[in-house]
Formats: structure tokens, C-alpha cells, sequence
């Protein structure tokens, strides 16, 4: 097929179709228990090197807790994808976790502006980056779900966008209509937190799901973590409501208020005093490093940080958030 | 006559000539702050079958509170339905999607739009900006996009540095020569001062009306490149107090957006 042009970013995983075939023609299709903690989770899935994906929307219905322990465990070199990652970005960040980097949207945290540190990482050249969108990275993850290597997509032509990238024009075959075809990411590893999981890692989700369908079924390898565990017996009784079954599951962490302090859908709002925070100590190297150290480094785990930063009381608020109770509490 | 309310703030005029471009009936695309705010304007003033689209998946919800995040709860409050990134790309990208709202560092004459960074080392940029997330892609397949931003001549520049979302490209055909959908493009540009549209030939910005207390010199004066005249140019009207009502109790009481 003639590529009739062609960006000049890195594509910084392979994406051959018969390779990927390879590796999940060995995966696990056995129905065994995967609960474990998440530090066990980290280190047995997540390496130096790995290209990384991180489900849900940036503050909302995000893996906390694997994020942190990643930086915790002091993972670096990875690979990224910047997929309307936002507050996981700046967590990402604060332990320069990545150094290759395909964005579609860093660096700002939506409404609540833009993080000092994660812009410091990004303006210091440490990171080797390459450009996308949000649905460019979307059918990238689509393309992998579906076991094929690329997606024909009709944004980004005429911009920088594409010259930044790693996609190629080419022409539809019936039509003759240009398309810009993006090469499928199988991740290494992915993270999604989701509402509820049984031992196995089947899955459901209660909201929007973003990209988490496909990425779950892109990743090689995948933590789920869950705000419950529930039976088997539960998930055949309606398997309606499974969107990721356990055959693409590695690993499940039972982690309660574990997208804290991102939002989950009809369970918490999100904590924008504490996001606020993030943002404003992230002004300081200083003030910052004192900040990690008391919220992720010298933590145990997602409880701990969840702890120093109000416990119970905290969430009972961000749950009368959630669902609009005015004035159920003082 | 509808009352007219003199005192408003430049913002609050802003979201309501926007509100006031989305029908009842049509689909719009939007992105958090003044956007929303204009779309939530519009439905409770006057398009109440208004469709409202966020890229992470919220699919016509009636949104009860200002969100913070495109992907917040408040996106899918009594919604029609909790989809997905490519559920909401693919429906504008059918054709579906009338409207979007979107803003940027740097807008040039052609509508296209800087998001991405400020400096010519891609890798090392001077300033770094958080990039497209879904505004290339919304700019890419739906068929009005509109754009909210102050006039300054730092922001409004001839050429942008780094084209991150579509304008009309080059001008003239140079966006339908170029692969992107046929018939979709810059449609109005919102300012403090005025709103443009793009002249049907070279694509280039024009004034088409003035704000209230505005003159065009103002408009050039705070444009980084020559701005095209409208043949009638016209007043901008200003809010109406059942506007400015609903924007002030209902929407952004706590003043997020409208306080800026």
C-alpha cells in the first residue's frame, strides 16, 4: 500500500499483529485465583522498560494505588501512554517513571490547571516524546483489542499533530479517500480500576468506560484493582454486566476508595481540596519532596495515604459529593 | 422586547452568544469551564433537546452542576447514556455531531489552534501545554467548530507555531485537499470584544459583529494579523436578564467560571 506521507515520531512499541498472536496464544486461559496485594502486583507485572497504560479518565476511576506503587518501587524507563491521563500523569511524574512518552493529553489536570512539576519533567528534554490525540490513542488500543496492526482514523491530516506522530497516510482502497492509519500499542502492562471483580478478575463498570474495554484486551499483562470483590456466582448469574472477562486478568487487588482522590462513578466525587494541594506544594521541589515523602513514600499502601488525608470522614464527605445530598452531614 | 441587563461581565457575555448559537435539537461537543457552561445555558434557556457529547463518554446528560473533568459523574447525571471514547468520537466522526467549543494558547487566521507547546524543540520545548486530548479530534469531524477566547494579539497570531487542532489550514481548499471530512471546519470565534467568522473563500478571520462598548479598531488592535470586514457588521446584543439569571443561580454559582 503507498503511504502518502508519514510523521516523523517515534512508535515506541511493535506493532506486528503476528507477534502480538505469539504472546497471547501463551497467555493463561485458566480459571485460578489472582487476588493478591497491590505491592505483590507491582512487582510481579510491572517492570523497568514496560510500556505502561493507565485506565479510567485522569481523576476519575484511576488505580491509585498501583500508580503510587510504582513510584514507591521506583520503576523507570518505561514507556507511557499520556491517554486523558491527568492527576496518574502528575503521580507518574513525581517518580520520572517514563521516559518515552506518546501524548494525547499531559501536563494539565482539566479544569483545576496545570501541574508545575509534571511541566518541569516535560520542558527538561528527559522525556522523548511523540504526538496524538485522545482518539488517536483510543482506536491504537482498538486496533490491538481487535488483533490487527493498524486503525484507519480521518483526524489529525494537515497538522502538526500528524507530523509529530508516528501515523502514515494512505488511501482507502475502494474509495480512494485519505486516511490516517495509527499502528496498534499491545502495552506490556496496563492498570484499571474498576467497581467490582471476583477472584478470576472478571470485571464490571459502572459509568463511562473511556478506552478500558480495549486497552484491557490490548495489555499483556493486567492489574485490575476493584472497590469490591464479589462472587463468581454473581458474575454468571447476570453476565450482562461483565465488560472484562478473567482470561485478560493478571492480577486483582481489592482496593475500597482505591481511585481516591480521582472520582468514582456512584461511589465518591473527587477531593479537589487535595488535588488543589498537589498542585500548589508542586510549586516548591522542596515543599514537593516533603509531600511525596508523607504521601506515597512513607505510606504502606493506598489505606495509609487515605488515612492522612482525612480517612473515613473524608469519604464520607466525597460520597454525599457524589450523589448531591446537600446537607445529609455537617 | 426582552429586558436588557447592562451589568455583565466580559465572560458571561461570552457564554451567552455562544449558548445562544446552539438550536434546539442539535448536538454539541464540549470540553469543561465556558464551553459547558454555554452549552448548560443553552438547554436550560432555550434548546431544553440540546444533545450534549464529552469525549471520555457522557452522551446527553442534564447536567445539574458545573463538572470538573470531561469524565466526571456530573457528565452522565440522568444521562442517556455512559459510552466511551470512540462511542462519542465515532458518532461526530459519522456526522452526528453539529457543534464544538475549544480553545488554545494560540488561534491564527485561519482558526487553527496551539495547544501543544511554545518553542521550537519539540522534544525540549520552552512551555509545554497538555496537547490535543480530544480537541483535533472533535475540530476533525464536527461540522461547526466554534471557539472561546479573550481577544489579545499574543493569543491571536498570524501563523500559529504549532498547528495542534485544525483550523482551515492554509485557507482556501487547503483543508478539503488534505484528508480531513468534507464540509466540517472553523465556524465562529467568541471573543470579549467580537465574533468572526471565515470569509467562504480564502478562509481567512473576519469581524461579522462588535460587543457592546467595543469598536473594530479595538478588535484589530488586540489581532496579531489583519482581520477581514464583514460587509454588515453588526452590535453584538448583550445578555438578557433571564440569561444572566439562569448563569448566575443555576449554573456557576460559586462563580468558577463566570468570575475569571
Amino acid at each position: 500500500m503507498e503511504v502518502l506521507d508519514q510523521g516523523i515520531g517515534a512508535i515506541f512499541t511493535d506493532p506486528d499483529a503476528d507477534k502480538a498472536r505469539e504472546f497471547f496464544r501463551k497467555k493463561s486461559r485458566a480459571l485460578t485465583p489472582k487476588v493478591m496485594s497491590v505491592k505483590e502486583a507491582v512487582e510481579k507485572f510491572v517492570h523497568d522498560g514496560d510500556y505502561l497504560c493507565i485506565g479510567g479518565f485522569g481523576a476519575n476511576r484511576i488505580p491509585t494505588a498501583v500508580c503510587h506503587e510504582i513510584v514507591r518501587q521506583g520503576r523507570k524507563n518505561m514507556g507511557f501512554a499520556g491517554h486523558t491521563s491527568t492527576h496518574d500523569f502528575q503521580i507518574l511524574c513525581a517518580g520520572e517513571v517514563f521516559d518515552k512518552l506518546d501524548v494525547a493529553y499531559i501536563v494539565g489536570l482539566e479544569a483545576r490547571g496545570l501541574s508545575p512539576n509534571a511541566r518541569r519533567y516535560m520542558e527538561s528534554g528527559k522525556v522523548k516524546v511523540s504526538e496524538w490525540t485522545n482518539y488517536s490513542l483510543s482506536v491504537r488500543f482498538k486496533a490491538a483489542a481487535a488483533g490487527v496492526s493498524f486503525y484507519p482514523a480521518r483526524n489529525v491530516m494537515g497538522t502538526d499533530t500528524f507530523k509529530y506522530s508516528g501515523a502514515k497516510i494512505i488511501q482507502c482502497p475502494f474509495t480512494g479517500t485519505k486516511y490516517a492509519a495509527m499502528p496498534a500499542i499491545w502495552p506490556d502492562v496496563a492498570a484499571i480500576h474498576v467497581h467490582e471483580a471476583d477472584i478470576y478478575g472478571n470485571c464490571r463498570i459502572r459509568g463511562i468506560t473511556v478506552s478500558d474495554l480495549d486497552v484491557a484486551r490490548a495489555a499483556k499483562r493486567l492489574i485490575i484493582t476493584c472497590e469490591r470483590l464479589i462472587q463468581n456466582d454473581e458474575i454468571r448469574r447476570d453476565p450482562s454486566y461483565t465488560v472484562i472477562p478473567y482470561w485478560c486478568v493478571d492480577a486483582v487487588c481489592e482496593v475500597p476508595y482505591g481511585s481516591y482522590p480521582g472520582n468514582m462513578y456512584g461511589e465518591y466525587f473527587s477531593d479537589e481540596d487535595h488535588l488543589r494541594e498537589w498542585l500548589k506544594v508542586e510549586q516548591d521541589p522542596d515543599e514537593f519532596k516533603r509531600f511525596l515523602d508523607k504521601n506515597i513514600y512513607s505510606c504502606k499502601d493506598h489505606f495509609e495515604y487515605i488515612e492522612k488525608n482525612g480517612g473515613m470522614h473524608k469519604l464520607l464527605k466525597l460520597r454525599e459529593k457524589e450523589f448531591m445530598f446537600t446537607k445529609a452531614r455537617d | 422586547m426582552t429586558e436588557r441587563m447592562a451589568d455583565y461581565n466580559t465572560m458571561e457575555l461570552m457564554i451567552c452568544t455562544a449558548a445562544r448559537e446552539l438550536e434546539d435539537g442539535a448536538s454539541v461537543g464540549v470540553g469543561t469551564g465556558a464551553p459547558c457552561a454555554a452549552a448548560m445555558l443553552a438547554q436550560k434557556a432555550h434548546s431544553p433537546n440540546l444533545v450534549i457529547l464529552f469525549e471520555a463518554g457522557g452522551a446527553a446528560p442534564l447536567i445539574p452542576e458545573m463538572p470538573i473533568s470531561v469524565g466526571d459523574s456530573r457528565t452522565t447525571w440522568k444521562a442517556i447514556m455512559a459510552s466511551g471514547m470512540c462511542e462519542i468520537m465515532e458518532t461526530a466522526c459519522r456526522g452526528m455531531l453539529d457543534y464544538t467549543f475549544l480553545g488554545g494558547a494560540q488561534i491564527d487566521m485561519y482558526g487553527n489552534l496551539n495547544s501543544t507547546r511554545i518553542g521550537p524543540d519539540h522534544q525540549k520545548p520552552k512551555v509545554r501545554f497538555p496537547g490535543s486530548g480530544g480537541a483535533n479530534d472533535f475540530a476533525s469531524f464536527c461540522w461547526r467548530m466554534m471557539v472561546m477566547t479573550p481577544q489579545d494579539p499574543k493569543r491571536f497570531v498570524e501563523r500559529v507555531s504549532y498547528i495542534t487542532t485544525p483550523g482551515w489550514l492554509e485557507g482556501g481548499d487547503s483543508r478539503a485537499k488534505s484528508g480531513l471530512p468534507l464540509g466540517a471546519g472553523p465556524y465562529k470565534i467568541i471573543t470579549n470584544m467580537a465574533v468572526m467568522d471565515f470569509e467562504p473563500e480564502s478562509k481567512r478571520m473576519r469581524i461579522i459583529a462588535i460587543n457592546p462598548g467595543y469598536s473594530e479598531k479595538d478588535v484589530q488592535d488586540n489581532c496579531g494579523f489583519e482581520l477581514l470586514k464583514a460587509p454588515k457588521i453588526v452590535e453584538n446584543p448583550p445578555p438578557t436578564a433571564e440569561e444572566l439569571a439562569i448563569l448566575r443561580d443555576q449554573i456557576d454559582p460559586y462563580r468558577y467560571v463566570i468570575g475569571r
